[in-house]
């Protein structure tokens, strides 16, 4: 512990911040190829749906109540898809459905 | 909501603006992200990592995979090799977030703006940055970083200082609220483009197929997200060029 703790924080820090800003040092100018332009465009959706499911399910305290976020999420975002929104009905829902699920 | 085009990064709209906006679309990554630092702060304080010691880590690192690991190899008094290549590893996704994010800059954009943005590159900043019509005001994700992060930082000190002081039904509930901001950002496209659609539910079919299948199962999360997201986004950029790209 103590200052060795300091040191490998440091370390771990000047790490993750590497892989972080290394593209934005190589990718100064834009890409001219249409497949890595696409492919970079399509990126955020596939990463972003990846991480949601199943991960949803167990982010609670039951099942039940992650597959009624998932739908309620859904939901609200087809029909307005602001962040707040969304994220909030999702939140309200889990927990009106846990105060019966979770003893 | 996010109404802004591609005027507002050079001319056209001030980017004080585009700062509040960033503001105000941080509040709910801020409250996610207390819940979550919350947890992580907790299991700091179980190797006795001290409150700013566990500041420090969420300010620096910004990352709730990446700092569970790390806590980890404190904890177990892991060699500085291993902490770098278990930092590599676990965190290589935001290297795909930030070649796609470099391309959403305008080209006039300054190299310091650059390297602060990649600061900001976490899941969800790197996911409302994304779904910015046109260029990307970088000012716009440095707002959402500010209230984020001062949320990430205060959840990590609470959950070191006073482990339960957060009810789990509380903190069950806020947990969702970074999975509503995925599906907020990935859902709407796909109500307009049924291509689109089809590849959000094919990224989650996938993902759902990783985690049952024997063996397969086994490849940690990281590791899934970009295995997937190179395989699914490389396909559909093959079977459809983007026409936004």
């Amino acid at each position: 512990m103590g200052k060795n703790t300091y040191t490998a924080l440091l370390i771990m820090t000047l790490t993750i911040y590497a892989i972080r800003v290394i593209p934005f040092v190589i990718f100064r100018r834009e890409i001219k190829n249409k497949w890595v332009r696409s492919f970079l465009y399509y990126v955020p959706y596939v990463t972003l749906a990846v991480m949601t499911f199943p991960a949803i399910l167990n982010a609670t305290s039951s099942v039940w109540s992650g597959t009624l976020a998932l739908a309620v999420g859904i939901t609200v975002a087809l029909i307005r898809g602001d962040l707040f929104t969304v994220a909030i009905s999702a939140c309200i829902a889990v927990f009106l459905l846990e105060l019966f699920l979770v003893v | 909501m996010l109404k802004n085009t591609e005027n507002e990064s050079k001319t056209g709209r001030p980017r004080s603006a585009c700062f509040l906006r960033g503001l105000r679309d941080g509040v709910p990554i801020a409250m996610g992200y207390l819940a979550v630092a919350f947890t992580l702060g907790i299991t700091a304080a179980n190797i006795d990592m001290t409150a700013v010691q566990s500041f420090l880590m969420s300010l620096g690192m910004v990352a709730s995979a990446g700092e569970y690991a790390a806590i980890i190899l404190i904890g177990s008094a892991a060699g500085v090799t291993e902490m770098i290549a278990t930092t590599l590893i676990i965190n290589l996704r935001y290297f795909l977030m930030s070649c796609s994010l470099s391309q959403k800059l305008s080209p006039d954009e300054p190299m310091w703006k650059r390297c602060l943005l990649a600061y900001c590159v976490t899941d969800e900043l790197f996911g409302i940055s994304s779904a910015v019509p046109g260029y990307l005001e970088p000012v716009y994700t440095y707002g959402a970083a500010v209230v984020s992060v001062a949320g990430w930082c205060l959840g990590t000190v609470l959950g070191v200082v006073a482990g339960d002081i957060l009810p789990v039904r509380l903190a069950s509930a806020m947990n969702v609220a970074l999975y509503g901001m995925f599906l907020a950002i990935i859902i709407p496209p796909a109500k307009k483009s049924s291509f689109m659609a089809g590849l959000v539910v094919i990224s989650m079919a996938a993902s759902y197929v990783f985690t049952v299948i024997p063996v397969i199962s086994d490849i940690s999360e990281g590791f899934r997200i970009i295995i997937l997201t190179v395989i699914i986004a490389g396909a559909a950029a093959f079977i459809r060029p983007a026409e936004e790209a």
